[in-house]
């Protein structure tokens, strides 16, 4: 799957926070419409992966390549990769509260993103047509004129993953989805995720193996800043490496 | 429109100040009954300029997340602005009328040295500096009135949104801003007769023999209109996807950013614009005033600013309305001496010395225990609730909404 | 003969004069000039005053001091001169110069007073300078040497220097030296004498020396000046046209070349003004209608006119003007007539403004330094709530102003200046400390995460606290004084001083910085403290009780802002707006230090009050625009730094 062109090649990056080095060294690529879980323990380095590839830190160094025409995104802010095609869900759910479903998933329909033509901005059928579709896939169809604060929280991870597709990203960047919810919503949450992942990349975060054999998916997993191992999840759970990290401390 | 269905108090507010308007101009000295003095016109015409740039710190405030403590300075820049053309225009009245007499006609550059004895003599200069280069131009100073505060927070904000600087830290930042502004234009070498300020600004040129009573009542309508105006902006602009965006800022900045619109582009958009909004508010409110100094400009002005929004009830446009108007108008009545004095036997409560006790504290009660402001009571007529959110606010930053100012 | 005049000369050598100077006394003296002494002219005086100072008689400085202070009485009846004092009934006690004794008492009709003008007071001044100089008190001479300094004379010269080889007390020797070759300087005749002098200043950086030396540099314009003048500056060969060369003023040119006839009257626009004016007939002037008039160009056709017909100077243009001032010989010639000594001035006072600028300059850093310890006593107590709690609190400024008004009270009671301020600052720390732990209960514990909505509650607090201190204590400054050993200055030399108050303040801000590393670091409510900004739920899941412990660490942030009220009450006027003045400052001072950093503080208000003495430097009379430009300056900073000067990295920052 991999061979078949690179969307994202992080290649050598390295962040130390205080002296504590987060990200030592990581290389990791992902491709063009492929499912991707990142497995490890806490302080592998997960989240400030993700929060370089989003441009939320700046590592110390290393260069993260962006799509065909191999844009480095470092240095660029987080508007502009999210512009550039990278979604991004974070470990709770953020949606706006205060605003009602429909606002959430309009704001996030893939549009000119420039105040003054956001000032301006008139639904056009086709947004509406959008929010609809996205609304009845993430089963809130009946729920748009709701403040989203009222949601219940596996409603809210799902209007974060509506609203994540509603901006149509290349790269979906997801940190433990499943987090909080039911067994039936995990199942939605799965259900979702690999659908997504038939039209574009999804890189999924989670600690929780049962999710991750649902989703079926190649594994790489984090430790202390780098990659340990990569592969399918039952070759990975046999690697000595691994068990070592997971059950030798 | 989905303005009026988004702002369900508009046509309300509307029919309102309509109301208003026409009472006060029929029970006016110049129009009507005479049942209104012309200074207290002059009072509710500034009450409406007040109100005026509430809305604009409502928007930056109360939408968008933004505590700025300088909109007022946006504010008397707008007045300084007019007002140099105004005291110009008039001193040249009364400069030609003086060298009318004189043994020759006057040329242009005795006229203009006579202008500028007469503005600049206070400060020991005859001089025009160079920031008065356009006050001979009634046009290019109304330009100035939206081009020198807009330029000022355009630049501000740039910088400061460029760098991050959110929550409190813009606040103290935006303070400083005020502060060094007010204390520059305190130096008599700023051109504008530093402490002194400029004076006489209620004196129209060009309609002389025109009473006080009727340019009151202009000034009244134009205050009115102005308000009318900006509120139909901020309403347009809080009611479509700008407004969703701009209150997702306030609530979830970072959030905001990741589904890929620009935050401080926005933001500086918003800043720049309800310092041009402030701006015009100050072009109208001094010339009612008739004085303008720098003291007009510290940063106490700010944060009052702030104070009657939030007693209004912040993120609802006619909460910051009727902030500006009741707090400024309850304080006309407190400060002028109106109130009569509470007599405790051991101590009589004199409101004069008081009113800015009972302000303080009856503002730490609202921040406390009425954060809808008076805005809140309308909620209770309209029987909408705040979520029960146990305490919890909307949005992970600090000018996000408290559960008790969100509608459910 | 010869054995006669020899032996009448011996007996003058041998008796005569002792004889004579037992028997002569100033009295006599004082007869033998009384004409002049009476007549009291200033042309004619001299001879009477040398005659009295150089008599070599006890008592000549006695009367010289009495006749300069208008003491000295002359009898009617025989024309004697004595002193006086009052007596009663207009009457006065006479007394004998000579010997000091009682005379009698007189009425005022029976005597004269002598009234000596000003102009002879001053010559009796100089006569008196040499008594001065060899008095036996060193007190006097000291005084009589700072006169000269500060008021030198030629003829102080002689009797200076006559003084040196005497003087005994070695310090006032050197002073007798500096003031000899100050002296020297401004009326020695011998040129190589001066240079010698000016040069021995080199370096130097005291005032006297400044003085003395700046006028031998002052020059005046001249046309054409002798073949021998000491000239500074050719002027012509600098004149560009427009500008004139440092120190010439154009119309000072122009009204010397008109004084040499070189240039006419040149008619300005109001002579212009007033000639047409004064010429004006049938409304009609220069065949110019007088409404016409109201340009430059017709006001000129008008007066050319007048010029053609012969009843007006002819106008000159600025261009002819700037011509002949350019091909005039003018030239910036020294009043000082020898060339070695001004170029020896040039010389040394290049030398010496080096030297003073070095100086001022370390002047300026204790300046700095200080500034820097009024605003990191005025934000230290900030740099607690603020940078370690993260609580905003705007009445801040309030609590300084409570401590001030607090040290206030307690002087109006204890009437000791020491003792006061040594009770007021615990007090001062107690009230505050009350205030800040009951702001703290009420209002701040319910706004804690909501840092805007703090924000504008404590400045409710903040306005409603300066009212009631102003309906308490009124609108006008009150004093809070310090004790008599804070006054003065510690002075290293003519240009670097410091008050001790100032050093007062800035050792109290390093006791303050002490007690505040102390809590932070050695002490179970420091730790806590940390715990519980750090991470409140895993402080109280470890037995910490947070709302005790932000009380107490708040209600220590307000205390320690009373104590600074108390210092900076004693530095500027109380007022109920004394915080007001400071709170921005202060915020300023801990953001730009590095929130959450005492270090960071101490840098933020280093840079702060460096920075805005630097910048008053360049425009020392300008003390607001060195504010403005400051918060200029720090908002461009906060650019750069977003985080402060020591900012917090990674996660933890919160960001």
């Amino acid at each position: 799957m991999s061979g078949s062109g690179t969307l994202l090649e992080v290649s050598g990056i390295s962040v130390t926070f205080d002296g504590f080095r987060a990200i030592n060294n990581l290389s990791f690529n992902i491709g063009h419409a492929e499912l991707r879980a990142i497995i490890g323990p806490n302080g592998a380095g997960k989240t400030t992966f993700m929060d370089i590839v989003t441009g939320k830190t700046k590592p110390d160094e290393g260069k993260v390549l962006w799509g065909e025409l191999s844009r480095n995104l470092i240095g660029m802010n987080e508007a502009k990769i999210a512009r550039a095609g990278i979604g991004r869900k974070f470990q709770r759910p953020t949606v706006f509260e205060d605003q009602t479903v429909f606002e959430n998933l309009l704001m996030a329909v893939k549009n000119d993103r420039n105040p003054l033509a956001v000032l301006f901005f008139k639904p056009k059928f086709k947004d509406l047509a959008k929010v609809e579709e996205l609304a009845s896939e993430i089963g809130l169809a009946e729920q748009l004129s709701r403040k989203s604060g009222e949601l219940s929280h596996g409603q809210k991870q799902w209007l974060e993953i509506g609203m994540l597709l509603a901006q149509d990203p290349k790269l979906l960047l997801v940190d433990e989805p499943a987090a909080g919810m039911t067994l039936g919503e995990r199942e939605h949450t799965t259900d979702i995720l690999k659908e997504a992942a038939k039209t574009r990349a999804v890189v999924v975060v989670e600690h929780d193996m049962e999710f991750v054999r649902r989703l079926d998916c190649k594994v790489t997993v984090l430790h202390e800043g780098s990659v340990l191992a990569e592969g399918s999840l039952d070759h990975v759970t046999k690697n000595q490496d691994v068990i070592d990290v997971y059950l030798g401390r | 429109m989905d303005m009026f269905k988004k702002n369900p108090s508009l046509p309300v507010f509307i029919a309102v100040l309509v109301i208003f308007t026409l009472a006060v101009t029929f029970l006016s000295e110049a129009y009507g009954a005479g049942a209104i003095s012309t200074s207290f016109v002059k009072t509710l015409g500034k009450t409406l300029c007040l109100a005026l740039v509430a809305i604009a710190m409502d928007l930056v405030w109360g939408y968008t997340g933004i505590l700025s403590l300088g909109h007022f300075a946006f504010f008397g820049l707008g007045g300084y602005m007019i007002g140099m053309w105004l005291m110009y225009a008039r001193t040249k009245i009364i400069v030609l009328e003086s060298l009318a007499n004189a043994p020759l006609p006057p040329t242009a550059s005795e006229i203009s040295d006579a202008i500028g004895t007469q503005i600049f003599g206070v400060v020991g200069s005859s001089e025009f500096p160079l920031v008065w280069y356009f006050a001979h131009s009634f046009w290019a100073q109304i330009a100035l009135v939206v081009l020198v505060p807009g330029l000022l927070a355009l630049v501000f904000g740039w910088l400061a949104f460029r760098s991050r600087v959110t929550g409190v830290y813009l606040s103290i930042l935006t303070q400083a801003m005020t502060l060094a502004l007010s204390l520059y234009l305190f130096q008599n070498d700023s051109g504008l007769r530093g402490n002194n300020g400029l004076s006489g600004l209620q004196n129209l040129p060009g309609v002389d023999g025109i009473s006080q009573d009727y340019i009151s009542i202009w000034f009244f309508w134009a205050s009115a209109f102005a308000l009318l105006l900006t509120y139909l902006i901020a309403a347009f602009i809080v009611s479509g996807k700008f407004g969703s965006v701009i209150r997702g800022i306030r609530d979830d900045e970072a959030r905001v950013r990741f589904l890929g619109y620009s935050v401080e582009g926005f933001k500086l958009f918003v800043f720049t614009l309800t310092a041009v909004i402030a701006a015009i508010g100050g072009a109208l409110y001094y010339p009612q005033a008739g004085i303008i100094n720098p003291a007009e400009i510290a940063p106490i002005a700010s944060i009052y600013l702030a104070v009657w929004v939030a007693i209004g009830g912040r993120g609802r446009i006619y909460g910051a309305v009727i902030g500006a108007a009741f707090v400024s108008l309850v304080s006309t009545w407190f400060t002028g001496g109106q109130a009569p004095d509470v007599n405790l036997g051991f101590y009589t409560i004199k409101w004069v010395d008081w009113w800015l006790v009972l302000l303080g504290l009856s503002f730490v009660l609202v921040t406390l225990f009425a954060p809808k402001g008076i805005g809140g009571l309308f909620d209770l007529i309209s029987g909408r609730l705040s979520p029960n959110r146990h305490g919890v606010p909307l949005g992970p930053d600090k000018g996000s909404l408290r559960e008790e100012e969100a509608e459910k | 003969m010869i054995g006669r005049l020899f032996s009448a000369c011996l007996m003058l050598l041998t008796c005569a004069l002792p004889v004579q100077a037992q028997e002569r006394t100033i009295q006599d003296v004082l007869q033998e000039h009384r004409v002049e002494i009476e007549t009291s002219s200033r042309k004619t005086i001299a001879p009477a005053i040398d005659a009295i100072a150089s008599s070599g008689l006890p008592a000549a400085q006695t009367v010289l001091e009495k006749w300069q202070n208008k003491d000295m009485w002359q009898r009617k009846a025989d024309g004697l001169f004595f002193y006086a004092t009052p007596a009663d009934g207009g009457t006065y006690t006479l007394f004998d110069f000579d010997s000091g004794e009682t005379v009698g008492v007189f009425e005022k009709g029976d005597l004269d007073q002598l009234k000596p003008n000003s102009g002879i007071r001053a010559m009796i001044g100089a006569a008196l300078v040499q008594f001065q100089l060899n008095d036996p008190d060193p007190v006097r001479r000291r005084e009589a040497l700072l006169a000269i300094q500060r008021d030198g004379e030629a003829s102080h010269l002689a009797p200076l220097r006559a003084a040196i080889e005497t003087e005994t007390d070695p310090e006032i020797k050197q002073l007798k030296e500096v003031t000899e070759r100050l002296l020297t300087i401004s009326f020695d005749k011998d040129d190589a004498a001066r240079v010698e002098a000016i040069e021995s200043f080199r370096g130097s950086i005291t005032l006297d020396a400044r003085a003395a030396l700046n006028p031998l540099l002052s020059t005046s314009l001249a046309y054409a000046p002798p073949e021998d003048a000491n000239i500074a500056e050719h002027v012509h060969s600098r004149f560009d046209g427009r500008h004139m060369p440092e120190g010439v003023t154009r119309s000072e040119a122009v009204a010397l070349l008109q004084k040499h006839g070189v240039l006419g009257a040149i008619p300005d626009e109001q002579s212009i003004h007033d000639a047409l004016v004064a010429h004006m007939v049938n409304d009609q002037v220069g065949g110019i209608q007088r409404q016409d008039l109201g340009s430059p160009d017709a006001r000129y056709k008008a007066y050319d006119a007048l010029v053609a017909e012969g009843l007006v100077p002819a106008r000159i243009s600025e261009y002819d003007v700037s011509e002949t001032l350019a091909y005039s010989p003018l030239a910036l010639v020294y009043d000082e007539r020898s060339k070695a000594v001004t170029d020896a001035a040039k010389v040394t006072l290049s030398s010496i403004s080096r030297a003073v600028a070095f100086n001022q300059f370390l002047d300026l850093s204790l300046d700095g330094l200080s500034l820097a310890s009024i605003y990191f006593l005025a934000a230290i107590g900030l740099a607690i709530t603020f940078g370690v709690m993260g609580v905003i609190n705007m009445a801040h400024g309030e609590f300084i102003m409570m401590g001030a008004y607090t040290g206030y009270v307690v002087q109006q009671i204890v009437p000791d200046y020491t003792v006061s301020i040594l009770l007021a600052i615990p007090l001062a720390f107690a009230v505050t400390f009350a205030a800040g732990v009951a702001m703290e209960r009420l209002i701040i514990r319910w706004l804690y995460n909501r840092p805007l909505e703090t924000l504008l509650a404590t400045f409710g607090v903040s306005i409603a606290l300066q009212q009631i201190a102003k309906n308490i204590f009124g609108t006008q400054a009150r004093p809070l004084t310090s004790p008599g050993w804070l006054d003065g200055a510690l002075t290293f030399n003519d240009v670097v001083s410091i008050s001790y108050i100032r050093i007062a303040i800035f050792v109290l801000a390093l006791i303050f910085l002490g007690v505040f590393l102390f809590i932070m670091k050695k002490t179970r409510l420091g730790l806590e403290t940390r715990a519980v900004t750090q991470n409140p739920r895993m402080a109280a899941s470890m037995g910490i009780n947070p709302d005790k412990v932000n009380m107490l660490t708040f209600g220590l942030g307000s205390g320690i802002a009373g104590v600074a009220g108390v210092a900076i009450g004693l530095y500027a006027k109380v007022t109920s707006e004394l915080g007001q003045d400071y709170i921005v400052q202060s915020f300023m001072t801990v953001v730009v230090g590095g929130v959450g950093n005492i270090w960071g503080t101490l840098l933020g208000a280093g840079l702060i009050g460096f920075l805005q003495k630097g910048i008053e430097w360049f425009n020392p009379s300008n003390t607001l625009a060195a504010q403005t430009y400051m918060i200029i300056f720090i908002i461009i900073f906060i650019q750069f730094r977003p985080k402060g000067i020591i900012a917090l990295k990674g996660r933890a920052a919160g960001d």
